[in-house]
């Protein structure tokens, strides 16, 4: 058996952003009103658009089914409030393109109790149940990364899962969505972490938790049901320690191969809030039709976390939420990774994270050096690369040279390279760039 | 806030960072150099201060000059090129005629630094390249050292500071060798104590180790100098003195005289150090000191020279790009075993 709470050496590299959680750390989740108008776009995951089963003008229960899975890369989508279908229509999503949502209008004098479904049960249900349970629930990882989850936790056929890891490491600066639901729903993660058990056939289930959430990380593994074969650790804090590979390296010293995925070194990795929704979802047969979110950053006078209903427009969140008029960047996710947004009418997703805004400008004040091969980058690149030089071959167009000699396709835009470099070369951007040509090219041919 | 609302700048992630930026890694270069110019113009007075003033103002000019006439915007502000300046201006004997330290500060600029392409592309160190052309045209007014220390210093200059360009220089009687010169030409020790404190003559800033030392050691804690660099040249010149005393006493002096002696400590803290020159992983920058160090040793025992850092640092200069592309970082996940 497992020692319940142990302390891990971490990954190397890596960078030390500042962490700014102090805002919203210790502030309870909320629950979010429901806006006058909600929009629930069909592609919300990485995969296919769900297919809708409701028609326009339809009254529709807080819960219910609005549209069901495509094929396999495909998860269900749920209503988030009681109401009533307004239209099936283009929408703008977070890239700026249109894409089809169903706009649906809650009533205000509802009681907006949620619609329950066929449970799965824990002790009966196969692992393949357990799996279809989850797709049917619309589960994708919480995280940001929006992947279906029963996809990610299918074991390929030639491995065997030992370890099932809970990241709860949330090291983005600013957000606290994963801290709120540690420390608020650690029952649903529990139940949670059985489900996920049983569907990987893992033996055992490691939490991770980063040291600046010690409390947190306390109050789990004294909460840890005695039944239940998991651990509690605590990882350093540094960035990105919550990258899946960087976790597994840290926890289990295990380094997944360039280009492969956790299950070829017998590990499935799960988000801590994905995690929480699956046992807090499962054992009444219900769908993700909201979730948690931070909305925070300097730019936001109501800092706080909150129960958000899937669908609500970035717009409505914002007001609610108090935005300064001085506001000059909204993010999508945290500083590190996520996603400036160039305008406010998009809905929330079940991918997103937070919002963070910002209020002071930065256009002027990057002035672009010459590399100076000061090799800050090379020591903060989690993966080894080489982001000095993968700059500079990026510069000259050698998009093939990028990535057939330097591994440019390991590359999951961190971000730590251009965060500490001293020449201020976008060079996330550039690595971006350069995989769309590569992938454009490899297209072609 | 209105129903357009604000305007909003857009950006790809990340949309923080560290704060580092190239003219402050710079200025703080600069900043560790100071106290070690400072006391190159306690010990030689005048000439030192001459000698320094005009290397840098030769510099500046240059790559200022140069940026205009390619009709580029002038980098002198990034302060490398007052590294530059300060370096090249160390590394002169004090009585060097000036019009000889503006030539050498002219042709480092230009020919180490701006034709390569300016900051970040330069193969070898600039404030090198123009020592080794001075070292090369006028190599009797190179090895003309003046004593440390002179009770005239700030009040009197050495005849051969003014020498018009191209005259013939001529020296004063108040001459005196390095410690390097002392002990190859006539088998004469300087003690340790003398050289760790800058009591000797040479270079104007290549006298005082332990200044040196403190800028490096500034620099390096504020990860802006790469440790490793001046860790393997003195280790390995270190290694090779000691085998060698070990060997034959009478012919090779002891490690802590071929540490502290000469350009070693100047060289193998300020200049190997050069980032845009240097190889980027730590296992390159160990092996490239190491071979600083090795080549050192070689110039020094066999060489006709009784110096040979800047020679060892330009030729690794060389080797570096060549390090880097065979020593890249192991990326992770492909071959562990």
């Amino acid at each position: 058996m497992l020692s319940v709470l142990r302390h891990q050496p971490g990954f190397a590299h890596g960078v030390h952003p500042p962490e700014a959680k102090e805002d919203t750390r210790d502030l309870r989740i909320k629950q979010f009103p429901f806006a006058p108008v909600m929009i629930v776009p069909l592609l919300q995951h990485t995969g296919r658009p769900a297919l809708p089963v409701v028609r326009e003008a339809q009254e529709v229960m807080r819960g219910q089914l609005l549209a069901e899975p495509d094929g396999d890369m495909s998860v269900a989508m749920h209503a988030p409030a009681t109401g009533v279908i307004q239209r099936i229509a283009l929408a703008p999503g977070v890239s700026g393109r249109m894409a089809p949502a169903i706009f649906l209008q809650p009533f205000p004098g509802s009681s907006q109790e949620v619609a329950e479904g066929i449970p799965c049960e824990l002790h009966s249900a196969t692992p393949e149940e357990i799996l279809q349970a989850i797709q049917n629930a619309g589960i994708v990882g919480l995280g940001g990364a929006a992947f279906p989850t029963h996809v990610k936790l299918r074991v390929p056929a030639d491995r065997t899962i030992d370890t099932l890891i809970v990241n709860g490491v949330e090291c983005e600066p600013y957000l606290t969505t994963d801290h709120r639901v540690m420390v608020e729903q650690q029952g649903d993660i529990f139940t949670g972490i059985r489900y996920l058990l049983k569907a990987t056939g893992a033996g055992r289930a490691m939490i991770a938790v980063e040291g600046n959430k010690r409390e947190v990380a306390n109050s789990l593994a004294a909460a840890l049901p005695a039944d239940l074969p998991a651990s509690v650790h605590v990882v350093p804090v540094k960035y990105p320690q919550g990258a899946e590979k960087m976790l597994i390296r840290a926890l289990l010293d295990r380094e997944v191969p360039s280009g492969g995925l956790p299950s070829d070194v017998d590990v499935v990795t799960v988000n801590v809030a994905t995690c929480a929704e699956i046992g807090r979802l499962l054992p009444h047969g219900r769908g993700i039709q909201e979730r948690v979110i931070t909305i925070g950053g300097p730019g936001i006078r109501k800092k706080g976390n909150y129960r958000i209903p899937i669908g609500t427009p970035l717009r409505f969140a914002l007001e609610y939420a108090s935005m300064d008029e001085r506001v000059s960047r909204v993010f999508l996710g945290g500083p590190m990774m996520g996603q400036a947004l160039s305008s406010l009418d998009i809905p929330i997703t079940k991918g997103t994270s937070g919002f963070i805004a910002f209020t002071e400008t930065r256009t002027a004040a990057r002035h672009e050096f010459p590399c100076i091969h000061c090799a800050y980058c090379v020591d903060a690149c989690p993966l080894f690369l080489n982001p000095s030089q993968l700059g500079q071959l990026a510069k000259a167009g050698q998009y093939e040279r990028m990535a057939d000699e330097y591994h440019l396709l390991d590359c999951f835009e961190c971000g730590s390279c251009s965060y500490v470099c001293p020449a201020h070369i976008p060079l996330v951007q550039r690595f971006r760039a350069a995989k769309a040509q590569i992938r454009k090219r490899r297209a072609a041919s | 806030m209105n129903r357009r609302g604000p305007t909003l700048e857009i950006h790809t992630s990340p949309h923080i960072s560290s704060g580092a930026s190239v003219d402050v890694i710079m200025r703080n270069v600069v900043y560790a150099l100071l106290p070690v110019a400072a006391f190159a113009v306690y010990s030689f007075g005048l000439a030192a201060a001459l000698t320094l003033g005009v290397a840098l103002l030769s510099c500046l000019a240059t790559e200022h000059l140069l940026c205009r006439l390619a009709a580029a915007p002038s980098t002198v502000s990034d302060w490398s090129v007052a590294i530059t300046g300060l370096l090249y201006g160390l590394t002169l004997p004090p009585a060097l005629p000036l019009w000889m330290v503006a030539c050498g500060g002219f042709i480092g600029v230009a020919m180490g630094k701006c034709l390569f392409g300016g900051l970040g592309y330069n193969a070898f160190n600039p404030a090198l390249v123009g020592r080794a052309f001075l070292q090369a045209a006028f190599p009797v007014a190179l090895t003309n050292w003046t004593q440390p220390l002179a009770p005239d210093r700030f009040v009197a200059v050495p005849a051969s500071t003014f020498t018009p360009p191209f005259a013939t220089p001529v020296y004063d009687g108040a001459s005196g060798a390095t410690p390097l010169a002392l002990f190859k030409f006539e088998g004469q020790l300087t003690e340790t104590g003398d050289l760790l404190l800058g009591l000797t003559g040479g270079s104007s800033g290549e006298t005082c180790a332990l200044l040196i030392l403190v800028g490096g050691i500034y620099l390096a804690a504020r990860n802006m100098l790469n440790w490793r660099i001046p860790a393997a040249i003195l280790g390995s010149v270190a290694l090779f003195g000691w085998v060698a005393h070990a060997l034959s006493p009478q012919h090779y002096p002891p490690a802590e005289f071929m540490l502290f002696s000469g350009g070693l400590m100047l060289g193998a803290v300020f200049m190997a150090t050069d980032m845009v020159a240097s190889p980027i992983t730590h296992a390159g920058c160990v092996i490239y000191g190491a071979l600083i160090g090795a080549l050192v040793t070689v110039i020094r025992f066999w060489g006709g020279m009784p110096e040979g850092v800047m020679y060892a640092i330009l030729l690794a200069n060389a080797v570096s790009p060549h390090i880097d592309g065979v020593l890249q970082p192991r990326v992770f996940g492909t071959g562990r075993a």
